[in-house]
């Protein structure tokens, strides 16, 4: 497997490793993915309640390299962005990003879906009406 | 470290393991894949390259007399380190094409006595795959399971022989996990059940001592590149007599090997696979003694530094050179990425094509999980135990780093049972 740049850099050096506290009614946290299927991430985003903009996020991921530079490169993404703004990253934008080869484009669903997931328990926390298209929950795939 | 984005001091690769004197990189830790040659084996090699290009079917001048000279002592070599007869030394493309000439040949000659093949879960693909084509011409095949511990259960063996079983092929000890099969008392029991008993011994000849008599096995695929030799080149051993056994030729031509094998030999591989197995026979003991050393050694090294690893096959019942550990919580790609210095093998599905994870560790039992977190040391004849350090030093050194960024070792280390949370399975 050959790795591009990009995913080799994010996997030397992740961004935002860490954990937030879950309990927080500001922190959304994402987990998806199973062990069994060689990757787990775990995607958490501090929210400014004031103005619905992600202020720090944090990750940690169980996975391939490529899996690791998709959470790390989500982390990126969604700091400094508003909830909506946030919502509108897709896997593909991370696969182009990443220069991710086919076999490897589950890794950015799966980023993808993390962000959901955080943003979707963020939400719940909050009691934030559902904008359109936006689920809560990690859809299987 | 110029990169400024936080990153909260995580650094996978940027290592602070030392070079050990005398260690050059890339470390080759992958035997069980292939071996390099040994220079003695090359050396003996050259000159049927060059001055000595005769073909060994030339049966009236002296460069014909002198090719054969040449395969006639490598068919002795091979028969000395196994314990047969030159005679019954067939020589092929490899150990996959011994396979299928061993299987597809017997089941070609014996199918009006049956049309039963016994073999087990975790078989080379060369095996298996063989299998599964015979069974599309209407060949029933037996796959055993195997133990937890990657040994066959003989009651399940002798269960599973009927009346319509022609063979049964078993392999002398597996690539992955090292472990060594009961050999002679399978072929005790296919013997006394009148069975013909094949084993793919590619891993075991030359590491370990084989021996046809004594192991009672009627058939036996060997490779030249797993022992040190060429690439290319392979044998198959066929037994003449008690009892003697028969296949039908899967490469028709010019009747060479007996009518067995067609095609010209590959003489200068012949000559390899000979040297390679002499100096095998030589330099087994000492060499194997060797091996086991470095093996303990290695494992003793991660279970003192590590916590959440374990063996993976008997350890009693091992090759050498092998070493299969899980480092649970640890994906084993991301490993690999991680000592892109170090030559070794992952049984994770992310290292494979088929985005599945190793069946041979799945036929142990093994959840999905901790086969994703395998990893596959194959010690040879070349490694030293200052690469050992430096590998074991390396690995121990990503495998932390990795664990700091992995939710699992995070929830585990809190008390969070794993099987209890529902994952959204993808």
């Amino acid at each position: 497997m050959a790795y591009s740049d990009k995913v080799i850099d994010h996997y030397n050096n992740p961004r935002n490793v860490g954990q937030m506290d879950k309990a927080s009614t500001e922190v959304g946290t994402g987990l998806v993915g199973a062990p069994e299927c060689g990757d787990v991430m775990r995607l958490q985003i501090r929210v400014n309640p004031e103005t619905n903009v992600i202020e720090d996020a944090k990750f940690k991921t169980f996975g391939c390299g490529s899996a690791i530079a998709s959470s790390s490169l989500a982390t990126e993404w969604v700091k400094g962005k508003t909830i909506d703004e946030a919502l509108a990253i897709t896997n593909t934008d991370i696969v182009k990003e990443l220069a991710l080869p086919p076999v490897k484009i589950h890794c950015s669903v799966l980023a993808e879906d993390a962000i959901r997931a955080a943003i979707g328990d963020w939400k719940k926390k909050n009691n934030v009406t559902e904008t359109a298209g936006a689920p809560v929950a990690v859809a299987a795939h | 470290m110029s990169n400024e984005m936080s990153n909260n001091g995580v650094v996978i690769t940027e290592s602070s393991v030392p070079l050990p004197e005398g260690v050059h990189l890339p470390i080759y830790m992958d035997n069980h894949a292939t071996t390099p040659m040994d220079p003695r084996v090359l050396e003996a090699m050259m000159p049927y390259f060059g001055v000595k290009f005769g073909n060994a079917a030339s049966r009236n001048h002296s460069f014909g007399w002198e090719a054969e000279q040449a395969v006639e002592k490598a068919r002795e070599q091979i028969a000395k380190l196994i314990g047969s007869s030159a005679k019954e030394i067939i020589f092929t493309s490899g150990a996959t094409e011994s396979n299928n000439l061993a299987l597809k040949g017997i089941a070609e000659m014996y199918r009006e006595r049956g049309n039963h093949i016994i073999t087990q879960a975790t078989e080379h693909k060369a095996v298996l795959d063989t299998c599964k084509k015979l069974e599309k011409q209407g060949f029933r095949v037996t796959y055993l399971p195997v133990q937890a511990d990657g040994l066959i259960d003989m009651e399940d063996l002798k269960r599973a022989i009927d009346d319509k079983t022609i063979l049964v092929s078993i392999m002398y000890a597996n690539n992955e996990i090292g472990v060594i099969q009961p050999i002679a008392e399978i072929g005790k029991l296919c013997h006394e059940k009148g069975v013909i008993f094949h084993t793919d011994a590619v891993q075991a000849v030359g590491k370990i001592p084989v021996d046809v008599q004594k192991d009672n096995i009627d058939v036996l695929s060997l490779s030249g590149h797993k022992l040190y030799g060429p690439k290319g080149v392979g044998a198959l051993y066929v037994r003449r007599r008690n009892p003697r056994v028969q296949i039908s030729e899967q490469i028709n031509g010019g009747g060479h090997e007996r009518g067995m094998r067609s095609g010209t030999l590959n003489v200068p591989g012949i000559v390899g696979l000979g040297a390679a197995c002499e100096i095998a026979m030589n330099e087994m003991e000492a060499e194997a003694k060797r091996e086991i050393e470095l093996r303990d050694y290695l494992r003793a090294k991660f279970e003192k530094a590590l916590d959440h690893i374990h063996v993976n096959g008997n350890m009693d019942h091992h090759l050498p050179g092998n070493l299969n550990m899980s480092f649970v919580y640890v994906e084993g790609e991301s490993l690999l990425m991680g000592i892109n210095d170090i030559a070794v093998s992952s049984g994770s599905a992310c290292t494979s094509a088929t985005l599945e994870p190793s069946y041979v560790l799945k036929a142990l039992g093994l959840g999905d999980d901790v086969a994703h977190s395998s990893i596959r040391f194959g010690l040879g004849r070349f490694n030293t135990k200052a690469e050992v350090d430096y590998v074991s030093d390396k690995l121990i050194d990503v495998v932390l780093k990795l664990r700091e960024l992995s939710p699992l070792y995070e929830m585990v280390k809190e008390g969070i049972d794993l099987t209890k949370i529902e994952w959204a399975a993808h």
